[in-house]
């Protein structure tokens, strides 16, 4: 019992990030509305960008900002300060997913303007019958 | 298909949870990720780089060459908005609308008829024409120079505190997105066009990719700051420093180009006359 | 300047594509001659270097002046040169091939949609050239952002097969993420010779094999492996024809590239062979992938479509020969990679040439091909006999060395689908140039209007066609060659 409460209590960030990846990759695969499917797309590339934000926590540590000018100490130490790494590769990480959701929205506007409708069901249908 | 989905769904969370057993606990100092590349980049920024936040550093000196691409990425999507949606020709509808400026009872003319603008009393409707309000309008008037400020600021700043090119151009980006949806879209291309947008976003990217060439034609790797130190005439610590503020520079220019334009592509599907 | 041949091989690209995209807005006749020649710059960048790797050995090139792992770092040895220069110059022919029709379909936007081709180009570059793994994270999204953009442009039912391919390509690109983030909490670092010294540490682990296998299946979602090919026939059969000449000899191809780096140079063949067990699995998707590929092509009544099943074929026989696990095998996945890239520039650039003076490319429509378009039939049944593999085509000596793999692994069943597929192929281009060599009196008479644009394309799309077609048999012809110089290299000596 207190085995589980000590693996639920060190690694709870990372189940919770891997079921909100799970609700955005549900939505991609089984909603029907095309706009819906983009939002789940968007949530599961976000909870992609929150774990590995979370990996790069330290206890006691602060923001990789080294402290400088006055409040300097002697030579910064690794374990004051946060691993910035996993914040550089989530600052590319954002933006790729800003510049898919632009460019799945375009997309979906050039779908509506076609077939008047972003049901997917509707859409085939429509397909099917020209 | 929702069956399905949630069989795939369930069996992918169920594995991708079983091997988190052996990750190293939440918070852990530690952990591989923390001992084995980073400390290096928190304890050399301040002296091989001369900037105190590391993940400036990293994200524009050490790791450049992704954030070159990144910024690349922006540029794309930008450009395949302009490409997929952009609608060129204004085609004239058939009935017009025209508006009684001091009663703002609303007129409706089968062809579009020259006299009625420049008498003075009406102004041109468009079809997706959207109220105007007062208090919108004059707020956002007053705030917009002050979040551009806040923009260079953060720009500027990146070497210090949190911020840096993405950041400061978002914001630069969201001021005239502001003003295109508080006023009119036509207010807002009257000030930056549409044709100056895409210029900026080229050169904003270019500007990135020229500092890294710039350090190639100089004899060093592409990208190494350190050859700036003979233009500059500085020691090749402050040159780093230096470079990565002028790519910070042409990040924020691309940045913000391109958000208004896929803003004013997306909102307007291509017509570039009237959005939200 | 020969020492930044690596970082040429993707700046000027890069560099040309902001040109030219200005140049769009400003003086758009440019935009053709300053693509050709940033393309001319990357193809003898990428020979030179080619060369130069064969000659030397490896070549490195630190990026920002910092060495790994703290900064990121290009790694080409001869399996990287001979990919890029086959991206390199398949760009190039399809550059100077897509002059005329771009010119008629998309005049008013030539700027942005040269300046995307000239992206997606360095985004495949960069992918092939780089030793890094997040870095090549960001220049995959850069090709495929590029390539969702460029597919959409086509009519009809383009912007719903490039949404479909958005979400699975997105999928794909983040599942690849994700894995390349549970390597990281497990050993710290991205640069993938790192990543190599550090997994060997680390065989037993949970992490490393779900690692493993998710990133797998972050790449066959990207290079349309069955079962997750569903994107591909729709998205490439509706792209408007110049950029599927672009899109379809490469993408999938510099996907299975990632998919051979990976499992030899960052886990290793010891840990993706023996420890993970899965080459049994993977096999039979392999040939699940020929068998469906094979019948679905069959099924097909449009040139078009049925050449992208075609694809999904071959890419089912290099994954298929990769996880053989043998020499031979290894051998036939990546000649048949090079040689694949010109056989599929060879059939779209042919269809492509049909497209611009036929409305379609329907069986039907093709009735009379022959004697109308001598020259583009000549090079499909150029590339019809390469696919089918007879020699000295170079497709005959890709596959002899996948069947020779399959025999030793004693894989019969992929035996059995590649003859299967083999004669398959033999009946799916019988059946169009039958269709393409009987003109009927009625398709003279009453298709005037159609007759007079019937006729060969113009020598600007003709004369590259020819040119891939004649490198296909030089391919073959240097088979020996390129098999000694530069696939076994690479081919882990731990394969006997």
């Amino acid at each position: 019992m207190e085995d589980a409460l000590q693996l639920i209590i060190s690694k709870y960030n990372y189940w919770i990030y891997i079921t909100l990846m799970m609700i955005g990759l549900w939505g991609v695969i089984a909603k029907n509305n095309l706009v819906k499917k983009i939002v789940g797309m968007s949530i599961f590339q976000t909870a992609i960008i929150l774990f590995f934000v979370s990996m790069g926590m330290k206890k006691g540590a602060t923001i990789p900002i080294l402290l400088h000018g006055h409040a300097a100490h002697s030579s910064p130490h690794a374990a004051e300060y946060i691993n910035p790494l996993p914040h550089v590769l989530m600052l590319t990480a954002i933006v790729v997913a800003v510049s898919t959701l632009g460019v799945a929205l375009a997309l979906a506007v050039k779908v509506y303007r076609r077939y008047g409708t972003l049901e997917e069901d509707e859409i085939l249908e429509q397909i099917r019958k020209s | 298909m929702k069956l399905l989905g949630l069989a795939i769904v369930a069996v992918t969370g169920a594995f991708l949870i079983w091997a988190t057993g052996e990750f190293p606990d939440w918070g852990d100092p530690h952990s591989p990720a923390s001992l084995h590349v980073s400390p290096r980049y928190i304890e050399k920024t301040l002296e091989e780089t001369s900037v105190p936040n590391a993940v400036t550093s990293v994200l524009a000196d050490y790791r450049g060459y992704d954030t070159m691409f990144e910024t690349t990425v922006i540029f794309a999507a930008g450009v395949s908005c302009f490409i997929l949606l952009r609608l060129f020709g204004k085609e004239e509808p058939d009935t017009v609308h025209y508006r009684h400026l001091l009663t703002g009872l609303t007129i409706r003319v089968r062809r579009k008829r020259e006299g009625l603008e420049q008498l003075g009393e009406f102004e041109r409707m468009d079809s997706v024409w959207t109220p105007h309000d007062l208090i919108l309008r004059t707020l956002s008037r007053f705030l917009i120079p002050f979040i551009q400020l806040f923009a260079l600021y953060v720009i500027a700043h990146g070497h210090h505190s949190p911020g840096g090119g993405f950041q400061g151009g978002v914001i630069l980006g969201a001021s005239l997105i502001l003003m295109a949806i508080s006023q009119d879209m036509k207010s807002a291309l009257d000030r930056l066009g549409e044709r100056t947008l895409a210029m900026l976003s080229a050169i904003g990217v270019s500007v990135y990719a020229g500092t890294g060439a710039l350090c190639l034609v100089l004899g060093s790797n592409f990208l190494d700051y350190a050859a700036l130190a003979e233009i500059f005439r500085v020691d090749p610590v402050e040159a780093r420093s230096l470079g990565i503020f002028l790519v910070e520079v042409g990040v924020g220019i691309a940045v913000m180009a391109t958000m208004i334009l896929i803003y004013h592509n997306l909102a307007s599907q291509g017509r570039l006359d009237e959005g939200l | 300047m020969t020492e930044h041949l690596p970082a040429l091989i993707v700046v000027v690209p890069l560099l040309t594509s902001f040109l030219i995209f200005a140049l769009g807005w400003l003086k758009k006749d440019l935009c053709f001659p300053v693509g050709l020649f940033g393309l001319a710059v990357a193809a003898s960048s990428c020979m030179g270097l080619l060369l130069r790797v064969m000659r030397w050995g490896p070549v490195t090139y630190k990026l920002g002046g910092w060495e790994a792992p703290w900064g990121i770092v290009y790694v080409v040895d001869t399996l990287n040169g001979m990919v890029l220069a086959a991206v390199a110059f398949s760009a190039l022919i399809q550059w100077i091939w897509s002059g005329p029709s771009v010119k008629r379909h998309f005049q008013d936007r030539l700027g942005a949609l040269y300046g995307l081709q000239m992206l997606f180009v360095t985004g495949l570059l960069g992918m092939t050239v780089t030793g890094d793994a997040f870095n090549l994270y960001v220049l995959l999204e850069i090709a495929s952002i590029t390539a969702y953009a460029l597919i959409a442009m086509g009519p009809e039912r383009a912007s719903l097969s490039s949404l479909n391919y958005v979400f699975m390509g997105t999928l794909g690109a983040c599942f690849y993420l994700l894995g390349v983030g549970y390597l990281y909490i497990m050993t710290g670092t991205l640069n993938m010779a790192d990543l190599a010294r550090l997994i060997t540490g680390l065989h037993g682990s949970r992490a490393i094999q779900v690692a493993f296998i998710i990133t797998m299946v972050g790449l066959w979602l990207k290079m349309a492996f069955f079962p997750l090919h569903g994107w591909l026939p729709n998205a490439y059969t509706h792209a408007p024809y110049p950029i599927s000449g672009l899109i379809a000899p490469l993408m999938t191809k510099v996907m299975v590239y990632v998919m051979i780096r990976i499992d030899l140079n960052v886990f290793g063949p010891v840990y993706s062979f023996e420890k993970m067990g899965l080459e049994k699995a993977v096999m039979w998707l392999a040939v699940l992938a020929v068998i469906m590929g094979s019948i679905m092509a069959l099924a097909q009544k449009d040139l078009k479509r049925m050449l992208t099943y075609v694809i999904l074929i071959e890419v089912g026989y290099m994954v298929g020969g990769f996880w053989l696990g043998n020499k031979s095998g290894m051998t036939g996945a990546l000649l048949h990679l090079l040689n694949d890239v010109f056989m599929t520039l060879c059939a779209f650039l042919a269809v492509g040439n049909l497209l611009y003076r036929l409305p379609g490319c329907s069986f039907p429509e093709l009735k009379g091909a022959f004697s109308k378009m001598p020259f583009t039939m000549g090079a499909l049944v150029a590339t019809a006999l390469s696919i089918v593999g007879v020699p000295p085509t170079c497709g005959f000596f890709s596959k002899w060395y996948l069947l020779l793999g399959a025999l030793e692994a004693e894989h019969y069943g992929f035996l059995a689908a590649l003859i299967f597929s083999s004669l398959v192929g033999v009946v799916l281009f019988f059946r169009v140039f039958e269709w393409a060599f009987f003109s009927t009196q009625e398709h003279e008479e009453g298709e005037h209007h159609l007759s007079h644009t019937f006729q060969e394309a113009p020598v600007q799309m003709v004369v590259p066609v020819l040119l891939v077609a004649g490198g296909l048999v030089v391919l073959g012809v240097f088979s020996g060659e390129i098999v000694s110089g530069i696939v076994e290299p690479v081919i882990p000596l731990t394969f006997s």
